[in-house]
């Protein structure tokens, strides 16, 4: 049954030196409050896991928390790269980053894996690109039925994922809406998970197409109003584009960026 | 008839490729321009999927990203990212996936991934594969559109991120690849096609004003040109407005 806790007894109980970590978000929903808390308590040695890294963990990344990155597209969306992921790809800089890549159909798979407590997931995918002599985690498998020749990719299950939503009742019931991306998944995947929400309810009224996950089914929920931002909440806020184009000049020099970093550890 | 840039006539051309009642699986950017474009000038009926979960979106401005508020707000629907790769992209059921790239090859092949020969040590990474390689390899055709040089438009890609035409003609059907592959490229230059026999890109239309020296001189490989070269229509001025409102919006 989901406690209700602050986030930063959430981060300190839940997320640890050495974990697979995701934090999932598709644009919409980027539980980035909960990156900088991590940041904040100096976590080391992560597996980050996500399928869009985005300027949460460009700033993980940069703040030297992760050893390695499982992705499928790395940019800062509408605005360009991820300056603090090329450093550290390109020039180990502030510690090497390994990389394990994907594509988006291959990332969603497996978590619809380690969602369905299956080991592996069947995709018609990655057939004549170099990815798979890159990523030791796609195979070719032989359907039994067909014979035809698929891709195979491991169920991915996360020590812990954090996925940020609208609002949750006192129980601990969470209920998000409009692009759901990944996160239903990611969470169900997962051995612990923390969601952090706008806001906590008395109870939570029904939207059509809203996805709830029940609180047995979550570790944790922290209340953070704004824990989504600069990505956006569907009815709450939207996305601040400018905070986009301005990370795009804070991440670009490791003395900017090193300010940045004072700010936040602050 | 007004003046025009040539991304603007780039953007023109590529929203012209596609048809009234198609669907269209929509990457960001050049892609979405014209796709939104599209719609809001010949075909109306135009069906954008974004990866975001967006089917049918149909925003009032131009999405700064695949998951803008404004494309949920305005889709037929909205789904989850699994669904979308697994239900509407894999069985085939998209018409047209309309692609960017940073190198493009001879043979149609696509790289976003990294320039360079290492891949553990690339002289740039690039932001990956995103839903491309799979977009590629299921939508029944594949338009790509990107400015024309001579550092984009390469011999071999450095990286195969999404696949072509491979090496040429008949690989794609080797693989088992259920779709027709890139069967259109649209620049800021010209439209190249792939040659029916050899699979390799030739140059089919100039922009007006372009001349086939210009091509050649912005394209990394000895680039043939058709016999039956055409010159692509200057943008209306229909076309003109409603990309400047679009721009603009």
């Amino acid at each position: 049954m989901a406690k209700v806790v602050s986030l930063s007894d959430a981060v300190a109980e839940l997320v640890h030196d050495g974990d697979t970590v995701a934090l999932e978000g598709f644009t919409h929903l980027i539980p980035v409050a909960a990156g900088q808390e991590i940041i904040r308590q100096g976590r080391k040695d992560l597996t980050l896991v996500r399928m869009t890294p985005d300027i949460i963990y460009d700033q993980l990344i940069g703040a030297g928390c992760a050893r390695k990155l499982v992705f499928s597209w790395g940019g800062n969306p509408g605005v360009g790269s991820l300056h603090r992921f090329r450093d550290a790809v390109q020039h180990s800089w502030p510690v090497p980053l390994e990389i394990e890549e994907h594509s988006h159909a291959g990332m969603a798979n497996r978590y619809v894996a380690g969602a369905s407590g299956l080991p592996f997931a069947v995709l018609r995918g990655y057939t004549g690109t170099d990815l798979p002599a890159q990523t030791e985690t796609i195979k070719p498998i032989t359907c039994p039925f067909t014979g035809e020749v698929l891709t195979a990719v491991p169920a991915l299950n996360p020590d812990v994922t954090i996925v940020h939503a609208q609002r949750a009742d006192r129980a601990g019931n969470v209920q998000l809406w409009g692009i759901a991306g990944v996160q239903k998944e990611a969470v169900l995947a997962a051995r612990r998970s923390l969601v952090t929400v706008e806001e906590i309810v008395d109870e939570l009224e029904p939207r059509p197409g809203a996805v709830v996950l029940p609180a047995w089914v979550i570790t944790a929920v922290a209340e953070v109003p704004g824990g989504a931002s600069p990505s956006y909440a569907a009815g709450y806020y939207e996305r601040d584009n400018s905070a986009y184009q301005a990370w795009d000049a804070i991440s670009r020099d490791r003395e900017e960026f090193t300010k940045w970093l004072a700010g936040v550890a602050a | 008839m007004s003046e025009y840039s040539a991304d603007e006539m780039m953007s023109v051309a590529a929203s012209r490729a596609l048809g009234d009642g198609m669907s269209c699986f929509v990457g960001i950017g050049l892609p979405s321009t014209a796709a939104n474009l599209a719609r809001r000038t010949h075909a109306p009926g135009l069906s954008l999927i974004y990866e975001s979960g967006c089917l049918g979106a149909k925003p009032s401005r131009l999405p700064l990203s695949i998951g803008d508020g404004e494309l949920a707000d305005t889709a037929d629907a909205v789904i989850s990212v699994p669904e979308v790769f697994n239900y509407w992209l894999q069985p085939g059921r998209i018409d047209v996936g309309f692609l960017g790239a940073a190198q493009l090859d001879r043979f149609g092949n696509i790289n976003t991934t990294v320039i360079g020969s290492d891949y553990h040590d690339p002289k740039v990474r690039l932001p990956g594969a995103g839903g491309a390689p799979e977009i590629a390899a299921s939508c029944r055709e594949v338009f790509v559109v990107l400015r024309q040089s001579a550092r984009a438009f390469v011999e071999r890609v450095d990286f195969i991120t999404s696949f072509g035409h491979g090496t040429g003609k008949g690989d794609r059907e080797r693989l088992g690849l259920p779709g027709a592959g890139p069967t259109l490229v649209i620049t800021d230059l010209g439209i190249l096609r792939p040659d029916p026999e050899t699979r390799e890109l030739v140059l089919t239309e100039l922009h007006p004003g372009i001349e086939v020296e210009q091509v050649r001189a912005a394209t990394g490989w000895k680039l043939k040109v058709s016999p039956e070269l055409g010159e692509t229509p200057a943008p209306t001025e229909t076309e003109l407005r409603v990309l400047r409102e679009l721009k603009a919006a």
